[in-house]
């Protein structure tokens, strides 16, 4: 996948979690925290939806790195370049 | 409706779940049924927890996004406006504080400062912890208000809408139900609770999860630290690899094999009548344009088990016709009055079948005319009753003393003596139908997701 395929699926997970938000004026380099409140239940469910959508495993500790849109796809990017998207 | 909730997260993450009910239907407290051509709500008054479409914050909008579910699927419409009433005084609430605060004003003067210094004490429903839950409400409430009437009018509804504890209340429980109900607010589906009720087994099967029902558990077995499967009432057995109990603290652990070498725990001994009207008009054409009335006829709440089959010196009146449903959809077609009073489970439960009807009789009359002191008298418009008890509670939730809000000690971390062995739903801490998804979830999340990894 390109960063601009793993940004499209963060975004379409994004829309999951919280269908009734408009995501079209997302800013990559604010964190989701301050543009959409998500809350820690949130951001348990984006990891969760990557495990469970292309069996990504990232560890607690690394949470942090899902922060903005920018800082995820970056994150993202080593780990899902040789996967399809779905 | 905690384990509905429970189950469409783990469905979701591709766990294999399987739901087991003892009753015939779903919902548990918050379930319906039909008598007579007509659709009745067991438990739902109101959904609390209220906020509005596009509100992020509170628990509304956090079940639904971790549910996926949209905003309009609950069908949710606001409540018109409730109060408390005593004897010569009243405080009027709706789901905007403003109305409470200029009340308090109104009615209180001199206790606007208490009212706020309490706001500022009030516990986000996050940071509760086990010290600041096991606080006494009623001491916080003497520390702020100097008034001891505002601090009954105050404790009446939180009391009445979640609180298992006789006399007193945790302060953990009074900053839940303050913050469900004054903060965030009231409101209804116009079809009442199977709106949700149906949304949510809907997903959950459409997820791949089994509901069984008519399948009570007769026996959660147990090898060592760890419970391994459950034995259900028809001898049939099933293995799982962990299992949540939305049955009660009490009721669950009873249920455990090595049950003898536990420490008993109290139940819950709270227990209501329902007393339902059916109007041939709508209870607004009768001056009665409330959602919900709390009443209490002394300046002090009694919040206690009866002596009697009931009290009904204090009560909730509430009429589902009295919310704002879009004018499209129209009001129920008959006016509903719904009187709860409190009640004794022993004593409803030693009565004979003869003596339970008559006694249904004699306690509906008492329970109407003590609550017509405080609204108009609707009585000569009753064109069809029904009326039920504790028994009838605990048939529905299988509660020990059919305790509508379950023992007064909560697990609020969801464990219990085995390891995987989890609790959700009302003695885990949260009530109301909100309360409910809210506690299924969280517990789902913690424990039987995370653990995955």
């Amino acid at each position: 996948m390109t960063p601009a395929e793993i940004r499209e699926e963060v975004l379409d997970i994004l829309g999951d979690i919280a269908p009734d938000d408009d995501l079209s004026a997302l800013d990559d380099d604010v964190a989701f925290r301050d543009q959409l409140e998500l809350d820690s239940m949130d951001f348990l469910d984006i990891v969760m939806e990557l495990r469970k959508r292309y069996r990504v495993q990232i560890p607690e500790e690394d949470y942090s790195h899902l922060a903005s849109m920018a800082s995820t796809v970056s994150y993202l990017e080593p780990l899902m370049r040789d996967m399809q998207k779905i | 409706m905690s384990g509905l909730a429970a189950g469409i997260r783990l469905a979701h993450f591709d766990q294999r779940v399987c739901i087991l009910e003892r009753h015939y239907t779903i919902g548990g407290l918050n379930s319906f049924y039909r008598l007579r051509g007509r659709d009745y709500d067991v438990g739902l008054h109101a959904v609390t927890n209220f906020t509005a479409q596009g509100q992020r914050k509170g628990p509304l909008a956090r079940i639904l996004r971790q549910l996926r579910f949209r905003w309009e699927d609950f069908a949710l419409a606001p409540q018109f406006g409730s109060s408390i009433r005593f004897p010569g005084r009243e405080l009027r609430f709706s789901n905007d504080l403003e109305l409470l605060r200029s009340e308090i004003a109104r009615e209180f003067p001199g206790q606007q400062d208490g009212f706020e210094q309490l706001l500022r004490r009030l516990v986000d429903y996050d940071d509760l912890n086990e010290e600041a839950y096991q606080l006494s409400a009623r001491q916080v409430l003497a520390e702020t208000l100097s008034d001891p009437l505002l601090v009954e009018m105050l404790l009446c509804p939180l009391m009445w809408y979640g609180n298992a504890r006789e006399h007193d209340m945790d302060f953990g429980q009074f900053c839940i139900m303050f913050r469900s109900i004054f903060l965030e607010g009231l409101a209804r589906p116009l079809a009442g609770v199977r709106v949700i009720l149906k949304q949510l087994v809907r997903r959950f099967r459409a997820l791949g999860g089994e509901l069984k029902l008519r399948s009570g558990v007769e026996r959660i077995q147990v090898e060592g630290e760890r419970a391994v499967g459950v034995v259900l009432d028809n001898g049939q057995q099933l293995e799982a690899r962990k299992i949540l109990s939305s049955a009660g603290l009490v009721e669950t652990l009873r249920l455990c094999e090595d049950t003898s070498r536990l420490e008993r725990v109290p139940a819950g001994r709270l227990s209501f009548t329902e007393c339902v009207s059916i109007l041939d008009c709508q209870p607004a054409a009768l001056e009665f344009p409330q959602t919900i009335v709390f009443y209490n006829d002394s300046d002090r709440f009694h919040w206690q088990r009866p002596d009697e089959l009931c009290d009904v010196r204090t009560g909730v009146i509430c009429s589902p016709n009295n919310y704002l449903y879009d004018p499209a959809d129209g009001n129920l077609p008959e006016g509903v009055v719904r009187i709860t009073s409190l009640a004794n489970y022993d004593h409803w439960n030693t009565l004979q079948a003869e003596a339970y009807a008559l006694e249904k009789y004699r306690w509906y009359d008492r329970a109407v005319a003590s609550a017509v002191r405080f609204i108009p008298d609707f009585r000569q418009r009753v064109i069809d009753t029904d009326m039920f008890t504790p028994t009838t509670i605990r048939r529905f939730t299988w509660h020990d003393n059919g305790a509508v809000y379950g023992a007064p000690d909560k697990r609020l971390d969801g464990t219990t003596h085995l390891k995987n062995l989890f609790l959700c739903g009302t003695d885990q801490g949260f009530v109301g139908i909100i309360g409910a998804i809210v506690s299924g979830i969280s517990i789902a999340n913690r424990h039987l997701l995370r653990e995955e990894d």
